[in-house]
């Protein structure tokens, strides 16, 4: 039972918790980078996949759902901050 | 450490790869048909003269007469003249025309190039419906669909990393294939086929999720662009780079241009044959315009277009769009997934590699039964696993049965019938579920064998049922050197002869199996083994 709360746990972080990462750091990126605006959503859009798809191998492979669930809120509170810090 | 992670990667692949396969071997293979999409689509509608080599301003002069007869008032008018592979017919289209209800319509049409006449024949999908499958499925709401497909898309891109990763010797393996050994050749077929193809894969899977990534990564857009709609639309033509010709109406009546003499002189410019598509926007108003936009050449086309004033016919603009490095690498990659640059060489090898992608997953579904089965013999199987099985079955074969059925209901269905072509969809779906109930009712064995048989007949008798029910078989279509439509054929034949061969591999395999447990009984005399075999 433990071990499927687990699993399910992560499946979350996963799916939903790398959907989160992968917007948040698109965000970021698509401000972050020069160019017009069309060039830099797409570049952030293109490598937002990659982000979700990196945070859902990473989710499965820390030692317990709950460090994945950290890895996660660390991850986001760097992104909120990047994306505070950028000048606007 | 190390074999901990590889581990975790190894658990994800197996039930990443078991949880969507189905889907992602449904998305696969009508995908892969997708890539002569064109060529079935003229398949399946045999009434079509066979080529159509009628000039283009013949046959912009053709659409616009039936343009003005269907939909007068529309604000678009689209004609896209028979040019080579990819536009094979004349078809035309309209946008902003007045329905009845007041609001604003659009439509297209196939016509016949010669007359201008709605094409006469069969009422069908053709090759666009399996296309069109592949990412938009079937039965669902179009958001549903969208998002599941988007969540395939990045399992199979998570299901690629992960076997990369698991996959210690990837060079070594390349070059391992132990046949006839059960499981072990699953896994190392699964394994060859994936990594032939590595690069194949990835390109599909990561180009696959950029087609929808303004609708799975909807705020990304509105960071920049703001929330809502119309935004997004912005960011699309931002990103096409070519905005449409949009001119408000001036509300003043005026004789439009003879289009005739525009494609002329557009071909003089593009060269013969080299136009893609007309568009007339505002026809009829003193603020029309034409353009006429170029067939793309090769890989990284960028979209040349000439537009001309639609009253005087005097040319306005000819545009040459330059693109960004990004958008180069962005339309670079959409063009490699949907290979309508690829000449009939690279058609066939995506055809294949696509295949390959195909057999990939259902090898994958396979080995994720051989692996457990091993452990369990066929009373004791456990649910999931006895589920897995038939699922497997219903699908793998029974996929491939629905879509040879939508072929044979191409051909049977009357074409008088009024809803015959979302019947001959319909069909396709009867045919794969029956499969799925089939695989339940039978052993699993027995399922795979006969299921392999009713592939192999269905597809070796498709020529057949072609040549006795249209005038575009393979006796007609070869002297003809008509290979778009004979290949079709000879293809569908073929894999004919491979379910054939699949379905006596299966069988020989099924009488096997209960020989060895015979054999093993044996070397245990007891009893009852004994009296068994006496009665």
């Amino acid at each position: 039972m433990a071990y499927r709360i687990s699993v399910l746990s992560r499946t979350l972080a996963a799916v939903l918790g790398g959907y989160v990462s992968a917007t948040l750091l698109g965000i970021v990126l698509s401000e972050a980078l020069p160019g017009p605006r069309a060039d830099t959503v797409t570049v952030a859009m293109m490598s937002s996949f990659a982000v979700h798809a990196a945070t859902a191998l990473w989710m499965f492979s820390v030692r317990t759902a709950g460090r994945a669930w950290i890895c996660l809120l660390i991850t986001w509170t760097l992104g909120a901050a990047l994306w505070s810090a950028l000048p606007r | 450490m190390k074999s901990a992670f590889r581990q975790s990667m190894a658990w994800l692949h197996t039930w990443v790869g078991l949880l969507l396969g189905w889907c992602l071997y449904f998305m696969f293979l009508t995908g892969t048909l997708g890539y002569f999409d064109i060529e079935i689509d003229r398949w399946m509608r045999p009434e079509q003269p066979m080529v159509s080599r009628v000039a283009a301003s013949q046959s912009v002069q053709a659409g616009l007469r039936r343009l003005r007869e269907v939909a007068p008032d529309a604000r678009r008018w689209f004609i896209v003249p028979p040019a080579g592979r990819d536009t094979p017919d004349l078809r035309i289209a309209w946008q902003g025309a007045r329905s009845a209800d007041g609001a604003t319509a659009a439509g297209n049409e196939l016509l016949d190039p010669r007359t201008g006449l709605p094409a006469l024949g069969r009422a069908t999908g053709g090759g666009q419906l399996l296309y069109r499958m592949h990412y938009e499925l079937r039965y669902l709401p179009a958001t549903a669909a969208t998002w599941l497909v988007g969540l395939c898309t990045m399992f199979l891109l998570i299901a690629i990393s992960t076997g990369v990763i698991v996959h210690k010797k990837l060079f070594k393996d390349f070059f391992t294939f132990r046949p006839a050994r059960g499981q072990r050749s699953w896994l190392d077929a699964h394994n060859v086929l994936g990594v032939v193809c590595l690069p194949f894969h990835l390109m599909i899977t990561y180009s696959g999720l950029l087609f929808f990534a303004a609708t799975w990564m909807p705020l990304i857009v509105s960071a920049s662009y703001g929330m809502g709609g119309a935004n997004h639309e912005a960011y699309l033509e931002e990103l096409a780079g070519l905005p449409a010709v949009t001119l408000e109406r001036s509300g003043v009546p005026a004789p439009l241009f003879a289009p005739a003499s525009i494609v002329a002189e557009a071909e003089r410019r593009f060269g013969a044959g080299q136009v893609r598509f007309v568009e007339i926007s505002n026809p009829g108003d003193a603020q029309a315009r034409i353009s006429v936009s170029r067939l793309p050449r090769g890989l990284l086309p960028d979209t040349e277009r000439l537009t001309f004033d639609g009253v005087s016919g005097a040319l306005l603009e000819a545009r040459r769009p330059g693109r960004s490095a990004t958008r180069a690498a962005h339309d670079a990659l959409l063009d490699l997934h949907e290979g309508l640059f690829a000449g009939p060489m690279l058609r066939w090898l995506y055809f294949l590699a696509g295949s390959l992608g195909t057999a990939m997953i259902g090898t994958g579904l396979v080995l994720w039964t051989a692996k457990r089965s091993e452990h369990a013999k066929p009373p004791h199987w456990p649910a999931g696993l006895a589920l897995v099985r038939r699922l497997n079955i219903g699908t793998l074969v029974g996929l491939p049965i629905g879509i040879l059925t939508y072929f044979w209901a191409n051909r049977l269905l009357p074409a008088s019938f009024d809803e015959r072509a979302e019947w001959e969809c319909h069909a396709m779906f009867i045919a794969w579920g029956s499969m799925l109930v089939h695989a339940h009712l039978r052993p699993p064995a027995k399922a795979w064998t006969e299921q392999l048989a009713i592939a192999a007949g269905l597809s070796l008798l498709l020529p057949v049922v072609n040549a006795l029910t249209t005038h575009r078989h393979l006796g007609v279509t070869i002297p003809h050197g008509e290979w778009m439509l004979a290949g079709v054929d000879l293809t569908i034949l073929a894999l004919g002869v491979l379910f054939a061969a699949a379905a006596l591999k299966a069988r020989s395999a099924s009488n096997e199996a209960p020989r060895t447990s015979t054999r093993r009984r044996s070397a245990v005399p007891s009893p009852s083994a004994a009296q068994s075999g006496s009665t």
